[in-house]
């Protein structure tokens, strides 16, 4: 959920960004990294452990840990948390099946 | 004990006060800095030079009540929100303290009044709010009012939930 | 092959700070940032910042890192180059550095170069410790304050180091329910000054606490906790659960060596400053011949002391070189002098034991 109000800090969230993640339609705001933009859409499971398939969130958020890569345009192995979102991007996760 | 509880004593809050309470006619600043940390804003913005560190800025702020106006400029400037102006008047304690949460307090509202180990005391009134702006740098000063038996107990407002 | 007098790695504070008197000293300098903006870990700390006016004492974080980058603003772009969304993946002891940045790798050949990389966050060995909604607290902090996220409704935090107690702060400020705070050791780690304010606001301190394990189907529902001795041994039969949504991991940083050891610099590995550590001269000079390291890289401090470091770093680099800052002697004396009184309190114990096991304290 998205802050509304904040003591200290002001959140510029108007402009909608659409995007697709696993073929669903989604919204962000501009500025969002995509990583931002999918956790605001209730997604928690962000990939799979390799070996045994266990479910992987966000972890750092700032590119060090590699719980976040997704496949974007096309493009295998992004950082979602390093990457800005933009207008109609595909977004699939790179988990055993493509079904959370 | 205060390193695992963060809870200060009765006997460490009662030595930030001035020891006469006829002093607190006036109001004057609590500076509930415990903890050497390497910090010093309270010493440089004081207009009146009533907080001394040093040199050193680990070392614990003293404050000399004589020069000390309770201006309340060092209560948004303290990092650690560590500060409080206190009086009393009419049979009353007063305090300013800073305030950076939301909803902000409204003024002749009553809030809750809370102690250092976040239980509620009392309640209190709220008798002004000085809104963040850039000289406080977005920390709201709140002055309430409540009974003078909790001068050494209070320390900070709470909502009352309808 | 794009040559420079410097490069300097990571625009947080430690990069930010050495780019400026760099500039100053009459350098060009490309500065490398991985991130869609400058500024490091700053931009997302909402806390007044302690030390002393020299650091910036008393202003935000994300305000300090805009005052850093306007220092920048004044310089040519031939003067400074700044690369956005930039990795450094490769840096050799000859100070060729490669950089990956929209698809295509650059290659730079730097007369010197800067490390401050910054540090990563440790992780805690517990059952089910990878379950979604178990975030590092530079996460959190990532979630709700850059972006404006609640990162969950209810959140358990564990670790009262300074970024545990000002993460849970933050977390009371942006709305969520902090609903313990747990530290396996029996004192508060953090300025207490941080520790009372949580404790007014009305959130647990769990000392002598740990959690053993997380519950949760595909993400975190529960956690049971556990009591600790001062041993840190588990007392049987102490085990509480709490039901969460999130929790939040704050238990020290890790210096990002890599580069550095990639670059085959002389590394030691020193428990105080966080782990591997690049060993480094007075001078802040690494082992490799004009390579220099500073900021939480090499050992994990306050932001203040990073700006400081960093402007010494690039002082340094400067003067290798031949590079005059106009008032370089003055200046370093009173930069050694800022370090020295942000560490010589009791919280600068742990510092001073690690630089002093590093073989290179200058009190």
């Amino acid at each position: 959920m998205r802050i509304k109000e904040h003591p200290i800090l002001n959140f510029n969230h108007q402009k909608e960004i659409h995007f697709t993640y696993n073929g669903r339609a989604m919204i962000g705001y501009e500025g969002d990294t995509i990583a931002a933009a999918l956790y605001d859409n209730g997604i928690r499971h962000f990939s799979d452990s390799v070996l045994h398939k266990r479910p992987r969130g966000l972890y750092c958020a700032i590119g060090n840990c590699g719980s976040c890569y997704m496949q974007v345009n096309g493009n295998d192995n992004v950082k979602t948390c390093m990457t800005l979102l933009e207008e109609n991007m595909e977004v699939i996760s790179e988990m055993s099946e493509n079904d959370d | 004990m205060f390193e695992k509880t963060a809870v200060a004593t009765k006997e460490m809050v009662k030595s930030r006060f001035p020891k006469d309470k006829k002093v607190l006619f006036r109001p004057k600043a609590i500076i509930e800095c415990y903890h050497e940390i390497p910090c010093n804003p309270c010493e440089t913005s004081c207009p009146f030079h009533a907080i001394t560190i040093g040199e050193d800025i680990n070392a614990i702020p003293q404050i000399d009540f004589d020069k000390c106006t309770g201006c309340g400029i060092c209560v948004h400037s303290c990092p650690g929100l560590a500060i409080m102006v206190a009086m009393i008047k009419n049979g009353k304690a007063y305090f300013k303290i800073p305030y950076e949460l939301l909803p902000l307090p409204k003024v002749n509202e009553r809030w809750l009044a809370v102690d250092r180990n976040g239980d509620v005391i009392s309640d209190c009134k709220i008798e002004q709010v000085m809104t963040a702006k850039k000289s406080t740098n977005h920390t709201t000063v709140v002055t309430v009012s409540l009974e003078q038996p909790y001068l050494y107990d209070f320390v900070t407002i709470r909502r009352k939930h309808e | 092959m794009i040559n420079r007098d410097l490069v300097i790695i990571g625009g947080g504070p430690a990069g930010l700070s050495a780019a400026k008197v760099a500039l100053d000293a009459g350098m060009n300098v490309t500065l490398i940032e991985r991130f869609n903006q400058l500024g490091g870990q700053l931009i997302k700390q909402t806390h007044k910042f302690f030390g002393s006016k020299l650091q910036y004492a008393k202003t935000r974080g994300f305000e300090i890192a805009k005052i850093l980058i306007d220092d920048l603003s004044t310089y040519s772009e031939d003067r400074l180059q700044i690369l956005l969304d930039a990795t450094c993946v490769g840096l050799y002891p000859d100070k060729v550095l490669t950089v990956y940045q929209y698809n295509k790798y650059l290659k730079y050949k730097a007369k010197s170069v800067i490390v401050a990389t910054g540090a990563s966050e440790k992780v805690l060995a517990f059952e089910n410790n990878d379950l979604p909604g178990i975030y590092g607290a530079g996460a959190i902090q990532t979630i709700m304050n850059i972006y404006g996220i609640q990162p969950g409704k209810e959140v358990v935090m564990v670790g009262s180091g300074n970024i545990g107690l000002i993460v849970s702060y933050q977390l009371i400020q942006a709305g969520v329910k902090v609903k313990a705070l747990l530290e396996a050791s029996s004192t508060i780690g953090g300025y207490l000054v941080h520790a009372s304010k949580l404790k007014r606001l009305g959130v647990d301190l769990l000392t002598n606490t740990t959690v053993k394990k997380a519950l949760g189907k595909d993400q975190l529902e529960k956690i049971i906790t556990v009591r600790l001795d001062d041993q840190w041994k588990e007392i049987p039969g102490s085990e509480k659960e709490i039901e969460t949504d999130v929790l939040c991991i704050s238990v020290g940083l890790s210096p990002l060596h890599q580069l550095m050891s990639m670059a085959g610099a002389d590394m030691l590995d020193i428990s105080e400053l966080g782990g591997l550590v690049p060993k480094k001269t007075c001078d802040y000079e690494t082992s490799i011949k004009n390579v220099y390291a500073c900021g939480d890289v090499t050992g994990i401090e306050e932001a203040s002391s990073a700006m400081v470091e960093g402007r010494i770093c690039g002082l340094m680099a400067a003067n290798h070189l031949g590079f005059k800052h106009p008032n370089a002697l003055e200046l370093e004396n009173d930069l050694n002098n800022q370090l020295c009184v942000l560490r010589q309190g009791p919280c600068g114990e742990k510092i001073r034991c690690g630089l002093k096991k590093a073989g290179e304290i200058n009190v």
